[in-house]
């Protein structure tokens, strides 16, 4: 633990990008959010979870795309899908329909009830900042049976409150699911670039559960926003293994070559004054 | 039936000040020849519909022809912020703009029930969200055979609809074909409609399930070529990912924004 400074073979952004694609297992149906869910999701594809079954909003169902793509409508995510249906069939049937095992999302903030949001930072009628906005994920994270979020950890994203709830985590005080029918169970991880967390069975406050190797308790307390519980039995993150970082290398720069001289590449879905595709 | 009109002739037609117009296409088939149509001829006070108002509505909403906006995701897909939304949202540039925001499951379904001629659509969505607090277009409802609590929204009707497709046989009849998000739902639930294509071909040459539109179902079809560019049109051209990065520093920019407007929109007429 004492071992910040050490070099490692890997960066913060490949053991949060390999973490988050270990969480989804073989087989499984996924909903996939852009930007870093996205990149996760077709990480686990190319790994340990060749059946994962990814999906799109934008109508792209069973997809496998070669390079990730820039929008959520890329040509590649149809041209290598199963099958493109119209959005309403997408988000009426498939996921409404309950075909989701997991929803996978992005986003600008999220709160110790892990609650998201992608709307707008400060008051509704007089944003300081105003973000894109929902998107799929109001109705992703209700309606997939569990909800995985990927985000880089700061004070300016890990906030006490979020400004604005777009999408329910557990709500303001833990309860927002409780007694709802036909409703999923919410996120039941979030894995950041510097640990992973999952809600208190109970209370459904955020709680870390495993720090990654050389991050201390104290630099996640720094980068979030509330006095965060850390578990009596804090495990460390295992470190992501040759075979990922290899693919994960080559799906980047394969994507890098595809989009070269698109310049669009460039990702911003981590920082809260762009805000996040959910 | 359709009639095959010119673009300007098409959008002076139909779209007239005061209308509410959807305009779509999801991240593919991005009407934008029509867009600038509209942004050519001035029209005003219009309230414009669409999940994901992207560049297009970027632009039009810089240009001050619209007074409201219903939508579900207001980005530059892969590069960040509307600027032109924001300064119109954030500082009331160039005039303020009324927003009735929501989820994509509810903008898409109310499409569909548009479509279908109901006055709304019933979903399984908000649970939990703060949007219900700050649109008063999201209610909730009881179902009156299983009492569980669901929410509805008002069917997306408008008087006008626009939509970008590959091509029209010489009936008039109309391939969409790739991600097809609402297009089909979109011609249906609009009280006029206008559907741009690339080209005009003898036989649409498709399977039995593909998504055609009949030409009776539309009312004008107007010849633009690479007329979704900047977006892309699926087994035609290509995303231009470079303009959608382009376009950050240009929105950013007021003036650069009017002069990008007056260079490439003004001074350039509907070419058909």
């Amino acid at each position: 633990m004492s071992d910040a400074t050490t070099t490692r073979p890997y960066t913060a952004a490949e053991m949060m990008t390999v973490t988050a694609s270990r969480a989804l297992s073989n087989g499984s149906t996924c909903f996939v959010g852009i930007g870093l869910p996205s990149e996760a999701s077709n990480l686990a594809r190319l790994t340990h979870a060749p059946e994962v079954v990814l999906i799109y909003e934008s109508g792209t169902l069973q997809t496998k795309p070669d390079v990730l793509p820039l929008s959520i409508g890329d040509g590649e995510l149809c041209e290598t899908a199963l099958t493109t249906v119209g959005v309403p069939e997408m988000f009426r049937y498939w996921l409404q329909g309950g075909h989701v095992d997991v929803g996978f999302l992005g986003t600008a903030q999220i709160d110790r009830y892990c609650n998201l949001n992608t709307t707008l930072i400060g008051d509704y009628r007089e944003p300081k900042v105003r973000l894109p906005g929902g998107g799929g994920a109001p109705e992703i994270a209700t309606s997939a049976r569990e909800v995985f979020v990927t985000v880089k950890h700061s004070k300016r994203t890990f906030v006490e409150a979020v400004d604005f709830v777009t999408t329910v985590g557990f709500g303001r005080d833990g309860t927002a699911r409780d007694g709802v029918p036909n409703i999923g169970r919410g996120p039941t991880r979030v894995i950041s670039d510097l640990c992973v967390m999952k809600p208190d069975p109970e209370t459904k406050e955020l709680v870390v559960v495993s720090l990654h190797p050389g991050v201390t308790r104290q630099q996640v307390q720094e980068a979030t926003g509330w006095e965060i519980r850390f578990a009596d039995t804090l495990e460390s993150t295992p470190e992501p293994d040759e075979t990922e970082l290899t693919i994960l290398r080559e799906l980047k720069a394969r994507t890098d070559r595809h989009h070269a001289g698109d310049q669009a590449g460039e990702r911003v879905d981590d920082q809260a004054d762009e805000g996040a595709k959910a | 039936m359709a009639e095959f009109l010119s673009l300007r002739d098409a959008v002076a037609r139909y779209v007239e000040d005061g209308a509410t117009l959807a305009m779509e296409g999801f991240t593919h088939l991005i009407p934008f020849a029509a867009g600038h149509e509209v942004i050519r001829q001035r029209k005003r006070d219009l309230t414009l519909i669409r999940m994901t108002p992207d560049l297009l509505y970027d632009q039009m909403i810089g240009a001050g022809c619209a007074k409201r906006l219903i939508f579900s995701w207001g980005g530059n897909p892969g590069v960040g912020s509307l600027h032109r939304l924001r300064d119109a949202v954030e500082k009331g540039y160039p005039h303020p703009i009324e927003i009735f925001e929501h989820s994509h499951a509810a903008m898409a379904c109310a499409f569909e029930a548009g479509a279908a001629g109901l006055p709304l659509a019933v979903l399984r969505g908000y649970v939990g969200s703060d949007l219900p607090k700050v649109n008063s277009q999201i209610q909730f409802i009881e179902c009156p055979f299983s009492g569980e609590r669901l929410a509805a929204v008002p069917s997306v009707r408008p008087d006008v609809g626009i939509v970008h497709a590959q091509r029209a046989d010489r009936q008039g009849n109309v391939l969409v074909e790739g991600i097809i998000g609402v297009q089909k739902e979109v011609v249906l639930a609009a009280g006029r409609s206008i559907v741009t294509v690339e080209g005009i071909v003898d036989d649409l040459d498709v399977g039995p399930n593909a998504c055609v539109i009949p030409g009776w179902a539309i009312d004008a079809i107007s010849v633009a070529e690479r007329g979704a560019y900047p977006s892309y049109a699926h087994g035609y051209y290509p995303r231009d990912n470079a303009f959608y990065k382009a376009w950050d520093a240009i929105a950013r920019d007021r003036e650069a924004f009017d002069t990008w407007l007056q260079d490439h929109v003004f001074n350039r007429g509907d070419a058909s």
